[in-house]
């Protein structure tokens, strides 16, 4: 099989995968769990519970507030503790629901039976009513609300499906345990996907580091309208657009969607979420957490309920390390690092890793000597030695020209830097001082 | 509590540095130097010590004592400005002309713009010109290969191209050729020449090395070296008496020397795989003019800094291909 990438920029950092390969352990829910109301892109959830209130495991507690909003469900049953501001992944304090967990008592409307559910007579529009319901967002880390994405804009007409299976952040193994253990149901998950888009043909892509699973799904897919496409290994190309390149070599336009070019794109995880959405009455109340990191005693993969405590899970994995130094939310490409261990997991927590003292430390930062790396591997075709250059002056109405809100915050410039520059940092604060200039023209 | 790093993305780096780099441009150098100490014995490991010294020295003392910032003078830049402005003298210099060359590399080359990234113009070639007009005498006369014990005082003798220029005014090109070295000679480096450039192959070895660790692309030094093989090859077809064929252009002289590694320099060559096109296609136009109709017989380091003087320009026209801006419709 010949292997895809796309064309332009791109690192390989040292892959890292030491949880693959380790069976899914589903964790039994916490003592008390933080359900945040801000899990998504979009607006915040509108709380429906008050202190005091009982509630079950799948109940909606928090409902769209908005197109782009979606329902939020407890995750655990038991009692309502507060309705208060709690410290979430993002550093703010945020209003969330706390629930003291009683039991394991589950809504009797959802199929908690691991019978495989294949064929659906719903119609696409229920299809996508269901999504919405179950609180789907999309699990690759992005957290869009997918029932938004399933709405076709007029004008515009979908062609294909891409499922993201590329895990190319180094780490993280969550996707590729899914793939592994819950192929059937993926495959399941991403034809009901298929039928509430719309389209005809889906695409999987894989990067090759995970040859198992390119196997595993391409047995799967035996018989139907999915394809599955091994991937070279480089970074990002989960990226929305640099997958949509690499499948399909077509080219997302500069500030638009892949739906622009006839391509909607989930993660595995939405799609296998989108299965036990419509097929078992589940809502999303859980995900896989890839917990890892070289110090730790068992890099694992957890099924986690949301609003499990961080710090639960690194005591599910061995417990925190003497000399951890920095704790990701995500991978260490584009992950965030967190200033306490205890908050939540949400729907778009992907991964906790755990660094050590001596990969921490940023190195000196040099002068640059020009030698056009950060160029070379920039995925969108900037150039991040200038974007850091004008920025560093306050030059910001100069990048708006130079294409800075391309960028997409993949970190490859200041990875690859022999300089050890903070090119991403300082583009990130010109992309935000351009964004403030937009919409001030636009405000007159 | 314990207490984390709070810090934005990315938390990956590579284990490149810019020490790395220098240090596999310098690796790269070692074939050439090896055969140049082979041909040229004790001159060849004068220049290069007193080159390498002076330039880390020189560096060293300015940063300390004018910049008064902390020093960088073992970062590799330059111990590796020392090497390429040794291997860019004839090998009979005297030590105290090489002294000058590293001060003006160092000093005019380099410091003056606010040290390693910031300079304008390839700090090795600043030296070597400016040794050149300031003394054309030394650094027009070559010793003869193979005198190891010789120093200064080794016999001297003229260059492929020296011949050539010289030459053209009397005879043919076909009556020049046999008083040259052989290709085959020209491509081991046994041939009269400045110390580091005489063998073609070492420093195309050096290139392969380059390419491999991906501390060079491609673009610059192919796209120089096709340029002059096209277009010295059109002038000798147009005219076989007149101009010597491609062969001979692109194993004379510094060509080699100057497309792997001055013209590659990374702080003074465009940032954009188009640029560096446009870079090396008018350093190879340039060196072959230069050469054939210009007063002096090699033109390759006049050509360099010509193109270092419109980097910043190339770098403000020619952008990289952006995603996303030629949209394929479907």
């Amino acid at each position: 099989m010949s292997l895809k990438t796309f064309s332009r920029g791109g690192v390989h950092p040292p892959e890292h995968k030491l949880s693959a390969g380790n069976k899914i352990i589903e964790l039994p829910p916490p003592e008390v769990a933080v359900i945040p109301v801000a899990q998504h892109l979009g607006a915040p959830s509108k709380v429906l519970v008050n202190r005091g209130d009982q509630v079950k495991v799948g109940q909606l507690i928090a409902e769209s507030a908005g197109f782009v909003s979606t329902n939020i469900h407890s995750s655990v049953s038991g009692k309502v503790l507060k309705v208060d501001q709690f410290m979430d992944s993002s550093g703010y304090r945020r209003l969330a629901v706390q629930i003291q967990v009683e039991g394991d008592q589950w809504l009797d409307t959802i199929d908690r039976s691991d019978d495989l559910v294949r064929n659906s007579v719903l119609p696409a529009e229920d299809i996508r009513k269901k999504i919405l319901e179950a609180g789907i967002v999309g699990l690759g880390g992005a957290t869009f609300p997918s029932h938004v994405k399933l709405m076709v804009p007029q004008g515009k007409t979908a062609e294909y499906l891409l499922i993201n299976g590329v895990e190319c952040e180094p780490y993280l193994t969550a996707d590729h345990s899914l793939m592994m253990e819950r192929s059937e149901e993926l495959l399941s998950g991403i034809q009901l996907l298929m039928k509430g888009l719309g389209v005809e043909k889906a695409i999987l892509g894989i990067e090759n580091n995970k040859p198992d699973a390119i196997k595993k799904m391409q047995q799967v897919v035996q018989g139907s309208s999915v394809t599955v496409q091994g991937l070279k290994v480089k970074y990002p190309q989960g990226g929305e657009k640099q997958l949509v390149k690499a499948l399909l070599k077509r080219e997302v336009p500069s500030g638009g969607l892949p739906i622009d070019v006839g391509v909607v794109v989930f993660n595995v995880g939405t799609a296998l979420a989108t299965y036990e959405a419509v097929m078992k009455n589940r809502p999303l109340i859980d995900r896989v957490v890839t917990v890892t990191g070289k110090s730790l005693e068992k890099p694992s993969n957890f099924l986690v309920r949301i609003g499990t405590p961080v710090s639960y899970l690194i005591e599910q994995a061995g417990g925190l390390p003497e000399n951890t130094a920095k704790v990701i939310n995500g991978g260490p490409m584009m992950g965030k690092a967190l200033s306490t261990i205890d908050i939540p997991v949400v729907k778009g927590s992907s991964g906790i890793l755990l660094i050590n003292e001596t990969e921490a430390r940023r190195k000196e930062v040099k002068p640059c000597i020009r030698c056009t790396k950060c160029v070379t591997v920039c995925p969108m075709g900037l150039e991040p030695y200038l974007l850091m250059t004008l920025s560093e002056k306050s030059l910001f109405e100069r990048m708006e020209p130079e294409k800075v809100m391309d960028c997409i915050e993949c970190g490859s410039c200041s990875y690859t830097c022999p300089s050890s520059r903070p090119l991403l940092d300082y583009i990130r604060l010109g992309k935000g001082e351009v964004g403030k200039i937009m919409r001030a023209s636009l405000a007159v | 509590m314990n207490k984390f790093i709070v810090s934005p993305s990315p938390h990956a780096y590579t284990d490149e540095s810019v020490p790395k780099l220098m240090y596999g441009v310098i690796i790269s150098l070692l074939p050439a130097l090896a055969v140049s100490v082979f041909f040229f014995g004790i001159g060849m490991i004068v220049v290069t010590t007193v080159s390498i010294v002076s330039c880390i020295l020189f560096e060293y003392l300015i940063q300390k004592y004018m910049m008064k910032v902390k020093p960088t003078h073992l970062d590799g830049s330059a111990l590796l400005t020392g090497m390429l402005l040794a291997f860019c003298l004839p090998t009979n210099i005297p030590f105290w002309i090489v002294m000058i060359g590293a001060l003006a590399a160092v000093g005019i080359g380099k410091m003056t713009f606010g040290g390693l990234g910031n300079n304008i113009f390839n700090p090795a070639l600043v030296g070597r010109v400016f040794l050149f007009i300031s003394f054309p005498v030394a650094m027009t006369s070559w010793p003869e290969v193979g005198q190891w014990m010789n120093y200064t005082d080794a016999v001297t003798g003229a260059t492929p191209l020296g011949l050539m220029k010289e030459g053209l005014a009397t005879q043919t090109v076909a009556e020049i050729m046999p008083q040259v070295p052989s290709f085959l000679h020209m491509l081991m480096g046994k041939t009269m020449g400045s110390a580091g450039e005489v063998s073609a192959l070492a420093l195309l070895l050096g290139m392969c090395y380059l390419l491999y660790r991906k501390i060079i692309s491609w673009h610059i030094p192919i796209t120089i070296l096709a340029t002059v093989a096209v277009f010295s090859g059109i002038l000798w077809l147009a005219n076989p008496d007149r101009f010597a064929d491609p062969l001979f252009h692109l194993l004379s002289g510094g060509l080699m020397l100057g497309a792997i590694y001055m013209a590659t320099d990374y702080v003074t060559s465009p940032m954009s795989h188009k640029g560096m096109i446009i870079y090396g296609v008018g350093i190879g136009v340039v060196t072959v003019l230069i050469r054939v109709f210009g007063a002096y017989p090699e033109g390759v380091q006049f050509a360099i800094l010509i193109f270092n003087g419109f980097t910043p320009l190339i770098n403000k026209f020619v952008k990289p291909k952006r995603f996303g801006k030629e949209v394929k419709h479907v």
